[in-house]
């Protein structure tokens, strides 16, 4: 039996990561640019991404690049957007991830030809609201991370659209336009000097119920970012996804060496060749945990995100 | 409502004026929170059925109740909207189709809906139910307005940090209804985009389970340095939004629907917020040229207020000044009282409905809508069978007591706290 192989994807801060990390064994790469995309883990110029989109194209294999372009999107950025797409098509960039309607008009619009990704963070959370943005020319529907094994299961037998899960890494909990941080600085009139400004430092909160989670927050042109305690990590489990058929497995690299992310890949890359090559006698490797294991924060858990949590509203 | 724009109102100033009166929009956690805000002077309320809404832990009308609603609502010329603004997940979606042609059956005039595929079964549906797109959605530009308006919405609830620049803009661009928060409390975050609750408490924020952990302490770790152990924690928790003192402002700039944010809160604070906002609206378009702020409005809605208030986005993004570090203050001194439910001209007796204890001496004040208003010192008490009473202790129950001044049935008493 064979199966269609999963696409591993992972987040890259800069040309030396994507690719250290095409080598470990990615197989599409998501790069992007602050004034268009939210929370990338570092800044490509058009330049850089039409070199990433060169050294894709030079690995042994089919390598994609995709660009961020989640940002929530105001009207200035409205007349950025054509000329911005525009580029990255004819850079030869396969996809964008987007999750304001004013891109994908702007990408039917001016660049037919790059695919669309439709990534609104915490509200992507049903098949059908796939399905709608499908038949209005998205191909890929990334799922929230609050949804769950079941739900995510479900997902293929209802759309025909690519299904894209995280398995790896910190996820976002809490974005804000305002600037948090400074505020409690200004507030605190402990503003002056550069060490306590919020883009630089390593900044996390602590709550008093909660004194084993440290949820690390970030500020940037884009407002404030809070990200979870935990990083998700479904490689023991991977099999499931597997054969939900899930298309994509998306790697978050974001706040993380390229030494770790470079693990991280590569402990998926073989779960994933392993599983391909012979399904019926796949089975999970400890050494691929272990490896994970030896590079993770010991403040951070290693955990199941909302895989297999019970939800209640 | 009316689509046109301001620049039918542009006079020779060069100030923009506008013809078209903005719609109120009342938030109604229940039956009777709908009645006050209808009868204190707003022009639309929206509220919560059973399924498909944001606030979990409201009461939440059934269908038999929006009809009463409706009904009720009718009478005043002001129309029903129902929240239906979660982000659904796939087995929310089984019964989506009757819940919406149930509420276009018992008469609401339109949805807020976040979702797309809400939005899109509704259209399907209920073609008689309007569909406006939640502030959920965190809209902010002219063409993703554009996009709803093509998948035919009338109506856009803008993202809370839209300017009243970025507004401007979207009524140049786009000929479509805009509805805008203009009080109230709000998100920090951009809504929608914030999964706190499931973090903290397994509890799904976007589909109604929100338990504003923003408004919680934390302490701020700066390279592994607590940033400070003493004083004030870090919060996200924003100040509540409140415009009534920059009113033209928002009309001029073409805003066709001014929101009150509050379902989960009191008749006391929906009646007095609507009551300002009306007056003040009316008193616009009665002589936009001459209009002045009364400072009896900004005083009412002091007195119904929870916490300090700021103006949002509309000017600037908000700073330090704007977030509520330390405990979260109660801003008012006065309490709700009663309602009144009857008034008898000859004897000058009113009978009012407990909502909170009083007694003889205390001070309070009347107000009804349009702002009557007046205080008095609480005189002798009697039940309803005529029995002197030395306090009004239940809850509901009748009370009769002499007022210096003719009241109407629905009129508010406040009590000061903390006096008598």
């Amino acid at each position: 039996m064979t199966v269609k192989k999963p696409e591993l994807l992972v987040t890259a801060s800069n040309l030396e990561e994507l690719q250290r990390l095409i080598a470990a064994g990615a197989d599409a790469v998501l790069i992007g640019d602050s004034r268009f995309g939210t929370r990338v883990p570092g800044e490509f110029t058009l330049g850089q991404m039409a070199e990433a989109v060169s050294i894709a194209k030079q690995a042994d294999r089919d390598v994609r690049i995709y660009v961020a372009m989640n940002n929530i999107v105001d009207n200035k950025m409205v007349d950025e957007l054509p000329a911005y797409v525009t580029e990255l098509e004819r850079i030869g960039v396969d996809a964008v991830a987007f999750g304001d309607p004013a891109v994908l008009m702007a990408v039917r619009a001016n660049a037919p030809k790059l695919k669309l990704h439709w990534n609104a963070e915490m509200t992507s959370t049903n098949h059908d609201t796939a399905n709608f943005w499908g038949r209005r020319g998205a191909t890929r529907f990334v799922c929230a991370r609050e949804l769950n094994m079941e739900q995510i299961a479900g997902m293929k037998a209802k759309t025909n659209l690519e299904v894209q899960v995280q398995v790896h890494g910190m996820t976002n909990i809490y974005h804000s336009k305002r600037s948090l941080v400074q505020s409690y600085m200004d507030f605190k009139k402990l503003a002056e000097g550069a060490g306590a400004t919020g883009d630089e430092a390593d900044m996390y909160l602590m709550e008093a119920d909660r004194p084993d989670e440290r949820y690390p927050i970030f500020e940037d042109s884009n407002g404030t970012h809070i990200m979870s305690a935990d990083d998700v990590c479904m490689i023991e489990n991977l099999q499931e996804l597997m054969e939900a058929n899930i298309d994509s497995f998306k790697i978050e690299g974001l706040l993380k060496s390229v030494e770790y992310n470079e693990t991280v890949v590569r402990a998926y890359r073989a779960a994933i060749d392993a599983y391909c090559k012979a399904p019926d006698h796949y089975r999970f490797q400890d050494e691929w945990l272990e490896a994970i294991q030896a590079k993770q924060d010991p403040n951070r858990e290693l955990s199941y995100g909302f895989f297999y949590k019970e939800q209640v509203y | 409502m009316s689509n046109t724009t301001s620049e039918t109102g542009r006079k020779l100033t060069g100030k923009r004026f506008r013809l078209d009166r903005p719609e109120l929009l009342a938030p109604a956690g229940n039956l009777e929170k709908l009645k006050f805000a209808v009868h204190y002077g707003a022009d639309a309320v929206y509220i919560g059925g059973q399924k498909y809404g944001l606030r979990s832990n409201a009461d939440n009308f059934s269908f038999e109740e929006m009809r009463e609603g409706v009904e009720f609502a009718a009478k005043y010329g002001a129309k029903v909207f129902v929240a239906t603004n979660i982000y659904a997940h796939n087995e929310d979606i089984e019964g989506l189709e009757e819940y919406l042609k149930n509420l276009e059956e018992v008469g609401i005039a339109a949805i807020i809906a976040a979702d797309p595929i809400i939005v899109e079964t509704a259209l399907r549906v209920a073609p008689k139910l309007e569909v406006h797109l939640s502030t959920q959605q965190s809209t902010l530009n002219w063409q993703a307005v554009k996009f709803w308006k093509d998948e035919g919405l009338p109506r856009v609830v803008l993202a809370r940090e839209a300017s009243l620049e970025e507004i401007a803009e979207i009524k140049e661009h786009v000929d479509i209804e805009i509805e805008a928060f203009i009080h109230g409390a709000m998100c920090s975050s951009f809504s929608g985009r914030c999964v706190l609750s499931n973090h903290f408490t397994d509890r799904d924020s976007n589909r109604g389970g929100c338990c504003q952990s923003c408004r919680w302490k934390y302490d701020l770790f700066i390279d592994a340095e607590q940033f400070e152990d003493n004083g004030e924690q870090f919060t996200m928790g924003s100040k509540d939004l409140c415009m009534i003192e920059h009113l033209p402002d928002l009309i001029e700039v073409g805003i066709d629907s001014f929101k009150i944010e509050g379902r989960m809160k009191s008749i006391h604070y929906v009646a007095t917020v609507v009551n300002a906002y009306r007056q003040a609206i009316d008193s616009y378009f009665e002589d936009p040229e001459n209009y002045k702020l009364k400072p009896e409005w900004l005083e009412e809605i002091n007195k119904a207020a929870n916490r300090p208030l700021n103006t949002g986005f509309f000017y600037d993004t908000p700073g330090a000044e704007d977030h509520i570090y330390g405990p979260e203050d109660k801003g008012s001194p006065y309490d709700f009282a009663g309602i009144v439910l009857d008034y008898d001209a000859e004897t000058g007796i009113a009978t009012i409905q407990q909502r909170n204890h009083f007694k003889p001496g205390q001070e309070v004040e009347f107000v009804g809508p349009g702002g009557t208003f007046f205080k008095q010192i609480v005189g002798e008490l009697a039940d309803k069978e005529g029995n002197k009473l030395d306090a009004a202790r239940h809850p509901l129950q009748e009370i009769h007591m002499a007022v210096e001044q003719p009241v109407k049935r629905m009129d508010m008493m406040r009590k000061r706290i903390g006096k008598g």
